[in-house]
């Protein structure tokens, strides 16, 4: 069925199809540029960058918790062949500083220091407590351990529940493991509450997650120690951002320090920090006045490197009996790890206001605690704050019509926002530009089979099929393109959401386009080549792009939270709009025409009622580079920049539906069809759009079914490898159908919207809605995240009892039992 | 030190390693072979696979010396005089990769998956690749370069085949 239906087969299309000359490059389905040099292995990761006298640096790790440490001995380890030096925490303390937090998301949040290498307390499994550096990376890792480390180990506090009883503090100092609160407030829930005839309560666990970007982390360092300056080759997703708070952090003046993010293998979100390791391998490289380089192993970024998600969410939704939803409340709580990494306390305020999602309602509450825990840190993954806002109110609301007796696709058509409808301003304050909710579902409805497959699940009902069949639905929206700088400003976060572009015209009619978004993986060079060929008129081919260096891209804000197409893509098309307009000058001076007489077409200038007198972009620039004839004061250039800063955020939306067959027996799930009809607005390339889809609901299924980062009650990661943490293989996925609507963002030239982190925002609730709706007439309302075969099973043959919702025995997890219906009126 | 004789895309080395180096680490650290990544500790991911004798290893499970005296090809040397392999060109006709760490170790494992059978199902693709992680693609375009470059083989093969076929066709 999949491959009739495929619709978004894109490839296939432009095979078969192709472009006829002189369409828009926006919208075809380019081959990537990129692709070159990865499929050929001519690629420059971080680790691959070798310098002259080039020393390799390790780090030794607490094994414990949380624990006093009564002594660090380097000495030994000095010792060992190839050694150059080794550091404690003590002795670097004074150079490496404490690691940013840019997003103190209210005035009184609790802000720890956090030393890039323990100083005398260590806080969970994994911070780092020494250094070494050798002359090879094999000499390193032997001589940690001859580096002698005491340990007074202090219990640790795993439980968010637990921490909040403040008996055991991660930061003694602070007097509490309460990081904040942060309110919203829209309407007056109390109110909604009293009015409704139903209430469903329920307490929903976002499962802590590891990124997995399929590069490990490192960092290159190269001093040039007489001037004072500093070249930090990153696997970074934020060149820009890095820079500013290496120079913030050590004291190195902003000028003598460039970051460069080479070629970088994926991110969704880990790289988008201001790691220890990047702190103290240029601390290292300063002391030494040699290049060092550190690459983590991929054991060690499980505890190095930040986790994702994490909540308690305990979730309540108020509505009459005829299925009007009248209010929301949400009480999250956040693990934040031990500390607070660059974004960590503004990750669920960015789901704050998507709660709401898509559905119109007259009363919102909103609380939110951050909580301090024994273990690594939280911040950014895929989605940051959304997936788990969606996920929360796809399921609550797929229960209310179960409580309701409704069809759940029934309830979400009365409550959404109709199409006629745009722009909304939401219960949570956002004013949602454009959309139709309708046509994506009417859509996914269509390819998806819904009421056959109905049908067949009602036969299945009956035969007593011990292989039940689930469908599950999620009619999502997010907030993407981060964002209008005012907006982060009121949201307390520490800098803009604008992004940069300039273009250059080079003399042979070449463009360079110079981006301040830093791609990891999503194409950027050849969407924005996309992008520039169609605003300047040149070939495809003629535009090289340039990124992820401060010192050829010196202004940007970098790639994250599905910002790079609707700020930087749009930036580079306002920049080419400036380019055009100061040739449009130099034409019409060659042409002896009034500026406002000639046109600009398909890549040349010509003069109203006259076109045989054209000249090309191309020519232009040439005029230009030669400044003979330039109108009378003009500047030799034709070159601009824009910096854009957005009016809104982007909203896209879709309807996601997944079929699942679950075996009562066993447990197991199988996910049978998946189909995802995606509203990104307009496509720019719509080969990289499927991509990001694909890759984005695999990202969500991952942890509806199979990824939990598990601690036991000692705070240690037992999901330390990846032989321990499912990162699912390409048999534990199966082939999605995927297709778009189009509406296009009134907020952007482009009307375009972003599509990064779309899929995996959907897909997490459509699948475990599926697996709850396939074994509900066995008495399940619920199954903890990853649905695995385990805990569907008890979930089935525990009923009742929250069985699903257990832990495993022997490990840290909340239970699921505070779930309630309260039916015919509230209290 | 163990002296050992390798040949790696065609060169012939000849090179003292400790005995626990491992490949990886030889093909990347001492022969500046750095397009075979390092994705983990475990051997779980498969960035690193080659083909050792023609048959995909994972780099970093072989010691180096345990390649002595034989041919290590990696996705350095499967392009010839600028043209793409076949199997990278369906990757790339198919958007088979995104920010390509996993896929040197893809397109190693694929090649190997397709010897041992030139025209597999999707089902037994998506089987073969189990040991390759990728957190970008979901897979699903992986899965249709391989059948691509499966068909595209078969058609290689069976190129004589055209006219034969026409001259059928006009009796």
């Amino acid at each position: 069925m999949s491959e009739e239906i495929d619709a978004g087969s894109a490839a296939a299309q432009l095979a078969e199809h192709g472009a006829p000359d002189g369409a828009l490059e926006v919208g075809r389905p380019r081959r990537r540029k990129e692709d070159a040099r990865l499929l050929t292995g001519s690629t420059r990761w971080t680790d691959n960058i070798t310098l002259p006298g080039l020393l390799h640096m390790a780090i030794l790790r607490s094994p414990i918790a949380h624990a006093r440490i009564s002594r660090v001995d380097v000495g030994p380890a000095l010792q060992r062949p190839g050694v150059i030096a080794a550091f404690s925490g003590a002795d670097l303390s004074a150079e490496l500083g404490t690691l940013p937090c840019a997003w103190p998301v209210t005035a009184d949040i609790v802000q720890p220091d956090h030393h890039p290498m323990a100083v005398d307390e260590v806080r969970h499994v994994g911070e780092a407590v020494a250094v070494v550096v050798a002359r090879d990376r094999y000499a390193a890792a032997d001589a940690l351990e001859a580096v002698v480390v005491e340990y007074d180990p202090l219990p640790p506090v795993l439980d968010m529940e637990e921490a909040l009883k403040n008996e055991v503090l991660v930061h003694s100092d602070k007097g509490t493991n309460k990081t904040f609160l942060w309110p919203l407030d829209g309407g007056d829930y109390d109110a909604a509450r009293a009015r409704a005839d139903v209430v469903v309560t329920r307490r929903y666990i976002q499962q802590r997650l590891i990124p997995n970007a399929m590069e490990p982390r490192a960092v290159v360092v190269e001093p040039i120690a007489a001037a004072g300056e500093y070249t930090v080759y990153s696997a970074t997703q934020i060149p820009h951002i890095l820079r500013l708070m290496l120079a913030l952090v050590t004291g190195i003046p902003e000028q003598k320090v460039r970051v460069v993010a080479p070629d970088v293998g994926g991110g969704f979100g880990s790289k988008l920090n201001v790691y220890a390791e990047e702190v103290i391998a240029l601390v290292v490289a300063r002391r030494l006045g040699r290049p060092v380089k550190w690459t983590e192993s991929r054991s060690e970024g499980y505890q190095a490197t930040i986790h994702g998600r994490d909540q308690i969410q305990d979730i309540e939704i108020a509505a009459t009996r005829d299925g009007t939803i009248l209010g929301l409340s949400v009480d999250l709580k956040v693990d934040m790890g031990a500390y607070l990494q660059l974004v960590t306390p503004g990750i669920p305020i960015l789901g704050a206001f998507m709660f709401n999602a898509i559905y119109k309602m007259e009363a919102y509450r909103f609380r939110c605690t951050g909580v301090f825990t024994t273990k690594t840190p939280t911040d950014a993954y895929r989605g940051a704050g959304r997936p788990e806002a969606t996920y929360a109110i796809e399921r609550i609301v797929t229960e209310l019509a179960h409580e309701l007796g409704m069809d759940p696709m029934e309830l979400r058509r009365k409550n959404w926002i109709r199409h006629e409808e745009f722009p909304y301003t939401t219960i949570a304050g956002l004013t949602y530009d454009s959309g139709n909710y309708e046509a994506a579902t009417e859509k996914a409805m269509r390819l998806f089979g819904y009421d056959q497959l109905r049908a067949e699940q009602a036969q299945r009902r009956r035969a007593g099929d011990p292989v039940q069949l689930g469908l599950g639905i999620s009619t999502y929206t997010e907030m993407c393109g981060l964002a209008p700088s005012r907006v982060l400003g009121s949201l307390s976060y520490g800098a803009g959401g604008w992004e940069g572009a300039s273009i250059r015209m080079l003399p042979s009619g070449k463009v360079e386009v110079v981006t301040g978004t830093s791609p990891h993986g999503q194409g950027h060079e050849t969407a924005w080549s996309q992008i520039a060929a169609d605003a300047l008129g040149v070939p495809f081919d003629d535009v090289s792009v340039i990124h992820g260096d401060t010192q050829s891209a010196p202004q940007g804000m970098d790639t994250y939270g599905s910002r790079s197409l609707t700020v930087g893509g749009i930036a580079v098309h306002l920049a080419a709009g400036k380019v055009i307009e100061k040739a449009r000058r130099v034409a019409a001076h060659l042409l002896e025409a009034a500026e406002r007489d000639v046109e600009f077409a398909a890549g040349a200038f010509s003069v109203k009622g006259s076109p045989e007198a054209r000249k090309t972009i191309q020519e232009v620039a040439l005029a230009t580079f030669a400044a003979h004839d330039l109108p009378a004061g003009m500047e030799p250039t034709i070159n601009a920049e824009a910096v854009l800063d957005p009016e809104n955020f982007s909203f896209p939306h879709g309807t996601h539906l997944c079929a699942v067959e679950v075996d009562t027996e066993t447990g197991h799930t199988k996910i049978r069809s998946y189909v995802a009809v995606d509203d990104i607005g307009r496509v720019v390339n719509p080969l990289i759009v499927e991509g990001q889809v694909h890759g984005g609901v695999a990202q969500g299924i991952a942890q509806a079914l199979y990824e939990e980062a598990v601690y036991d009650p000692d705070g240690n990661l037992v999901t330390g490898t990846m032989v321990d943490y499912l990162v699912p293989a390409a048999p534990d996925l199966p082939d999605f159908v995927t297709d778009r609507t189009e509406t296009p963002a009134t907020s952007n030239p482009l009307g375009v919207k972003g599509v990064g982190e779309a899929g995996t925002i959907a897909s997490t609730p459509a699948v475990v809605n599926a697996v709850v709706d396939a074994v509900r007439h066995l008495g399940v309302n619920d199954i903890r995240m990853p649905c695995t075969p385990e805990r569907v099973w008890r979930a089935i043959h525990e009923r009742g009892s929250g069985g699903g919702d257990r832990a495993p025995e022997g490990t840290v997890g909340y239970g699921g039992a505070q779930t309630a219906t309260t039916a015919g009126g509230a209290e | 030190m163990t002296r050992i004789e390798v040949t790696v895309d065609g060169v012939r080395y000849s090179d003292e390693v400790e005995p626990r180096l491992l490949l990886v680490h030889y093909l990347r650290d001492r022969l500046g072979k750095v397009g075979t990544p390092i994705g983990c500790d475990t051997s779980n991911c498969g960035a690193c696979t080659v083909h050792l004798d023609g048959v995909s290893v994972k780099s970093c499970s072989v010691l180096a010396v345990q390649a002595d005296g034989h041919d290590v090809t990696t996705i350095e040397g499967l392009s010839t005089g600028g043209e793409l392999h076949p199997m990278q060109q369906a990757f790339r006709d198919n958007h088979a990769l995104q920010c390509g760490f996993c896929t040197p170790g893809m397109v190693m494992a694929a090649l190997d998956l397709l010897r041992d059978n030139p025209s597999p199902t999707d089902e037994e693709i998506r089987d073969g690749l189990e040991g390759n992680l990728c957190r970008c693609t979901g897979y699903q375009n992986i899965v249709r370069a391989v059948r691509a470059a499966a068909q595209a083989q078969a058609g290689r093969a069976a190129e004589p085949m055209p006219a034969q076929t026409a001259m059928e066709a006009t009796r």
